[in-house]
């Protein structure tokens, strides 16, 4: 037990003694969050939209205000003609613009109807699309709080289960949060058991009267610990610097997370036993794993999607069982009723690992 | 304390180990002596139980290497040909960690490792990575005796160490023979074999000779001359057309030749009159000119 304690205590001194290891652990996760939760998001920000107003109404003027309180638009220009427009568009002052016809309030309220004209810069079809998306929101909008008073009417409503305003990052925070672990558990520890291989402290460890089975456990002991803090730092980043909720129990997701690391540092355990040098190690577990990973986890592509082979080789990977779990429980709120399949296949898959790297693990070299 | 017998070894076409025998009685200094290659590390690691051998049966402490390897495993100090500790903890943590290891604590066996470790104690809050050949050598070997083995394995120790500290070294591990502890060291070195109390000339992954340092120079065969001349490198070229003689080869500022009666030596003179400074002298036999023997038989 003593024994047990000092290799474990002597990997967190590798750990923390190593900027490599460190920055691999910890600035990997932070930046990949920042960087899907901020930077590749579908979402558009601070468009510059330019209004014509030749109306100049109370209606038009909430409007307005509306577009101007949206963080979607940065209202850049009041412009006096449909005119003017054009030369902003070429000169890609705006991505897009509002124009309201002369009389659009007498037109709404005597007739119930009035147009409005949306303008948008189509040499970009996805972000006009999602422009176009908003203002319309907008607009509906409005009209929702003006109804008293006007004709019964049918309005067609779309509305984002889980995520009405198309928050990006919720999608993609399951992902990243499976992804990191997948990468970081796998690489880390399969390149901390080759590397005793490589400089030779193997042979010392297995000419010793400590059980080479205890080898692993010692391994896998703080690349726990530290991935569960880990994963404490990106739930955090989630939930307060990019607006994840947490709608399902927190303690839940945190026995789920764990049972998904386990399986990540059984896989990296595994890839120990088959790699000799740390430069196969972590090519294996990184450029290995991250491929299948990022494919068929399902964040970015979804599986259904997919051919039908490529949606069996997909059940294989542990990632995506963990995405449905943490979507399930932390944007649906669900609770462990609902996500005790995943659970079972993650279990079953750490399970089977384990077993493969213990029988593969030799007591002998080579 | 170490029986081999019939040892063999095989890694796919190339044959490390070929059917080889020898023993080890307790207290004894063992020197395996050989080139690389020669399947000292493939031999050290059988006995260590860190490889299975192809055939045969060795014995280390009257423990079996195949069936009783965790008994071994307890009982003996290994330090492998690499330097193999851990670069990024200090002298102190890897004494520390490879002392609980073994079940031990650097206190409890503190007498054994402080003629060595009294070396390096000033250095102890160094990391391992940062210390010198010499120093990483007494680390390593403090790291393997901390938990007092009773036959210690040391895999070519002094490969890449400065002359001061082979030398000391040497001096370390004579005071631990003296200690009653039973030592198989490798080699590359041939003078570092009169240091040992018996030697095993390898070879291909064959032993050539066993025997006590002083008694294998009587094993040569023949009479062995040093020429020297002024022009080495003709000399070398005059010698190797002579075809009556037996060898001859550089060593070192000279040539060794053996020839296979005394008179020789004057015929030899006679041949080779036109160079300059010439100077023949018959010499004994080193354990190098040994194995050079009985690699060209």
């Amino acid at each position: 037990m003593k024994q047990l304690l000092v290799f474990v205590r002597k990997e967190f001194y590798h750990v923390f003694r190593d900027r490599r290891t460190l920055l691999i652990l910890f600035g990997l996760p932070v930046t990949q969050i920042l960087l899907f939760g901020y930077a590749l998001t579908s979402e558009v920000k601070n468009a510059a939209i330019s209004v014509v107003d030749q109306s100049k109404d109370p209606a038009t003027q909430a409007i307005t205000e509306k577009v101007r309180a949206s963080t979607h638009f940065n209202l850049a220009y009041a412009d006096q003609t449909v005119h003017q427009l054009e030369t902003r568009f070429r000169r890609n002052e705006i991505k897009c613009a509002l124009v309201f016809p002369e009389g659009f309030a007498e037109a709404l309220t005597h007739t119930g109807k009035a147009r409005v004209q949306i303008l948008t810069d189509g040499s970009d079809p996805n972000t006009a699309t999602i422009l176009t998306n908003y203002l319309s929101a907008i607009l509906t909008d409005y009209i929702g709080q003006q109804q008293a008073g006007i004709p019964y009417r049918i309005d067609v409503q779309t509305r984002m289960l889980y995520n009405p305003e198309m928050n990006g990052s919720m999608n993609f925070i399951p992902g990243v949060m499976a992804l990191i672990f997948m990468i970081v558990c796998t690489t880390l520890t399969s390149v901390s058991i080759v590397r005793e291989k490589e400089t030779g402290t193997m042979e010392i460890l297995l000419v010793s009267p400590f059980r080479p089975v205890l080898v692993l456990i010692a391994k896998a002991i703080p690349y726990l610990a530290l991935s569960v803090i880990n994963f404490l730092l990106i739930l955090f980043l989630g939930v307060v610097v990019l607006d994840m909720p947490l709608r399902g129990n927190f303690f839940l997701l945190f026995g789920e997370s764990a049972l998904f690391i386990i399986t990540c540092l059984s896989l990296g355990l595994m890839i120990s036993t088959i790699a000799s040098t740390q430069q196969t190690a972590m090519l294996i577990s990184m450029m290995g794993m991250m491929l299948p990973t990022i494919l068929f986890t399902g964040f970015l592509f979804p599986l259904e999607n997919m051919p039908r082979p490529l949606q069996i080789i997909s059940n294989a990977i542990p990632s995506r069982w963990y995405y449905l779990i943490v979507k399930s429980v932390m944007l649906k709120g669900l609770g462990f009723g609902y996500v005790w399949k995943e659970t079972l296949i993650l279990a079953g898959m750490a399970t089977a690992l384990l077993l493969i790297s213990l029988k593969r693990f030799t007591v002998r070299l080579g | 304390m170490i029986r081999v017998e019939q040892l063999s070894k095989t890694y796919g076409d190339v044959r490390a180990v070929r059917e080889v025998s020898f023993a080890v009685e307790r207290g004894e200094l063992f020197g395996l002596i050989g080139p690389d290659g020669a399947g000292k590390t493939s031999l050290i690691r059988i006995l260590t139980t860190l490889l299975r051998a192809d055939s045969g049966t060795a014995t280390v402490g009257g423990y079996d290497v195949v069936t009783d390897y965790r008994a071994i495993r307890n009982t003996v100090g290994y330090m492998p040909g690499r330097f193999s500790l851990y670069q990024d903890l200090s002298i102190e943590e890897n004494l520390h960690f490879f002392a609980t290891l073994f079940g031990t604590t650097v206190r409890e066996n503190y007498a054994v490792i402080r003629p060595i470790y009294e070396q390096i104690e000033p250095f102890k809050k160094r990391r391992a990575g940062q210390l010198s050949g010499g120093m990483k050598q007494k680390l390593a070997l403090c790291c393997a005796l901390v938990h007092q083995p009773t036959v210690l394995f040391l895999d070519e120790p002094t490969t890449g160490v400065d002359v001061v500290s082979r030398k000391e070294f040497w001096d370390m591990l004579g005071l631990l023979k003296s200690q009653g502890m039973t030592i198989l060291v490798s080699t590359p070195y041939m003078d570092e074999a009169s240091l040992c109390d018996r030697i095993a000339l390898i070879q291909e992954g064959k032993i050539l000779s066993v025997d006590t340092p002083a008694a294998i120079p009587g094993q040569y065969r023949g009479i062995l001359l040093a020429v020297r001349a002024d022009e080495i490198y003709a000399l070398l070229k005059d010698l190797r057309a002579l075809p009556w003689l037996k060898s001859c080869y550089a060593f070192g500022e000279s040539i060794h030749c053996t020839v296979g009666q005394p008179a020789d030596a004057a015929r030899l003179r006679e041949a080779l009159t036109g160079h300059s400074n010439l100077e023949v002298k018959e010499i004994p036999a080193s354990i190098e000119d040994c194995f050079i023997q009985l690699m060209n038989p």
